[in-house]
């Protein structure tokens, strides 16, 4: 198993990930993400998709698979990178279907998705996890290494091969049909007193 | 007439935007203990806790607060009696931002064509709002402004007969819909009034505001109390995972308006609000 629950309370999550991995997983649960992730977001995302209809193989194999929606700053001299929290996932949401088809099996992001993402991550059992927003400076020191593995012209879009340790997120959307956001939104409205 | 040289500028921008984006101000960390004293979410408090990490953290460190070192926009105050010397004005902002995002090492995030979408790698240009006004100073006012919350930004033309009430129930429509993407706890700038474009500009003008200070028209003020604790009874909460803390506080600018009209601008900006003013 790549999921495992920690004395603490926390699941500690090390793709690649199996469908079992993914089912094990609730909305809500705290996770520490270990071991090796990619980033991709828009621009990369829509190199991605032509290839993929037209058949053909992708820079990166996905299977088992996070793709992190991130485009980090520039690393100062001796840094492994800058600030490098996460993008609004929903943006995505044209995309993620046909990757998760293929066997990705985690995004990594902030905010909602569509219901088309969630229908998807229920058929090819993924996981959307999520990550603080606006962290980008605490985020940066769970990076322990980093490299580009396609589209550098794309510069902060490229896709770039992160080893991450003990990586904080919580799921947001399970293969269950759970969201947090909508159990948070629930447990805390409030009428006008 | 006062000279001023184009390089003073530019060194001015230069520097507000290196610290915009690594220093969140004072009323950014009062926003941040005020909200951990009554978040009622375990995960809001800790999220909560950790912005303010990240906010000692970026600013030790020097790696900015948000990966997103967002679009440069100023609000410039430029005094009638001062004359640039050495080159044109908006250049002069525009090398400033350059240098600073490049030297800053800041996040190149603007394209050149919102078609062909190629970024020009230095995060220029910046938006400018350039006010004529009495005296002999120049007053920078700079906002790096994150693209999430900005997405979330909306307007719309109410009717007078909307009055009040539709202005309140839009406002709140414009927090519900920013949700979990925008990274909550929001600030939210309102421009009601004026036109189209006026209203826009009003919205973003609002967020200048110290936060946690009252607004000069006392009933607007009110109306602004009011509606952050409804936004805050929503349950959105920090980051969306559920909580009391679903803005730091709304700001609220207005104009007059034709007798037709009712505009409501409303900008939407994270907790990674960052900005800055200098004075020359």
């Amino acid at each position: 198993m790549s999921v495992s629950l920690a004395a603490d309370g926390i699941k500690d999550v090390r793709p690649p990930l199996s469908d079992a991995d993914v089912m094990s997983l609730r909305a809500g649960d705290r996770v520490r993400i270990s071991g090796v992730i990619y980033t991709g977001r828009d621009a990369a995302h829509g190199r991605l998709l032509p290839l993929i209809e037209e058949g053909k193989p992708l820079p990166i194999d996905v299977r088992g698979q996070i793709i992190y929606y991130t485009g980090p700053s520039p690393a100062r001299p001796g840094d492994i990178v800058g600030s490098i929290g996460p993008t609004t996932g929903g943006r995505m949401d044209k995309y993620t279907p046909a990757l998760l088809q293929l066997g990705l099996k985690g995004t990594l992001g902030k905010g909602a998705r569509g219901s088309v993402v969630k229908d998807a991550l229920r058929q090819h059992k993924a996981v959307y996890f999520g990550a603080i927003g606006g962290a980008g400076a605490v985020l940066s020191q769970f990076v322990k290494k980093l490299e580009i593995v396609a589209y550098e012209d794309l510069g902060t879009e490229a896709i770039r091969r992160l080893e991450v340790e003990a990586f904080p997120a919580i799921v947001i959307n399970d293969c269950h049909g759970g969201d947090l956001y909508e159990d948070g939104i629930r447990q805390y409205a409030r009428e006008a007193s | 007439m006062r000279e001023l040289h184009v390089s003073a500028i530019t060194d001015a921008v230069k520097k507000l935007c290196m610290e915009a984006n690594t220093v969140l101000e004072p009323d950014m960390l009062r926003a941040f203990d005020r909200a951990l004293g009554t978040e009622r979410s375990p995960a809001g408090r800790q999220v909560l806790q950790i912005l303010k990490d990240n906010a000692e953290l970026a600013r030790t460190k020097h790696i900015p607060y948000c990966q997103d070192t967002g679009m440069v926009i100023m609000f410039v105050e430029l005094g009638q009696d001062v004359r640039v010397t050495g080159g044109a004005f908006g250049d002069a902002l525009n090398e400033g931002v350059r240098q600073g995002y490049t030297e800053g090492y800041l996040r190149a995030s603007i394209v050149r064509s919102p078609f062909d979408r190629v970024n020009t790698g230095d995060n220029t240009p910046a938006v400018v709002h350039v006010d004529v006004v009495p005296g002999s100073l120049l007053r920078i006012m700079l906002m790096a402004k994150g693209g999430g919350c900005e997405n979330r930004s909306k307007y719309k033309m109410l009717t007078p007969a909307d009055g009040l009430p539709g202005v309140k129930e839009w406002i709140l429509e414009c927090v519900r819909t920013a949700g979990p993407d925008a990274c909550p706890p929001l600030i939210l700038g309102v421009g009601v009034g004026g036109t189209f474009e006026k209203a826009a500009i009003l919205s973003k003008k609002a967020l200048f505001r110290e936060l946690g200070t009252p607004n000069s028209d006392p009933a607007v003020d009110t109306l602004e109390r009011e509606l952050l604790e409804a936004a805050n009874r929503l349950g959105i909460g920090p980051q969306g995972y559920g909580g009391d803390t679903t803005a730091f506080g709304i700001h609220i600018l207005t104009y007059p308006c034709h007798i037709t009209s009712l505009p409501v601008a409303v900008t939407i900006e994270c907790h990674a609000h960052r900005h800055k003013e200098i004075t020359l």
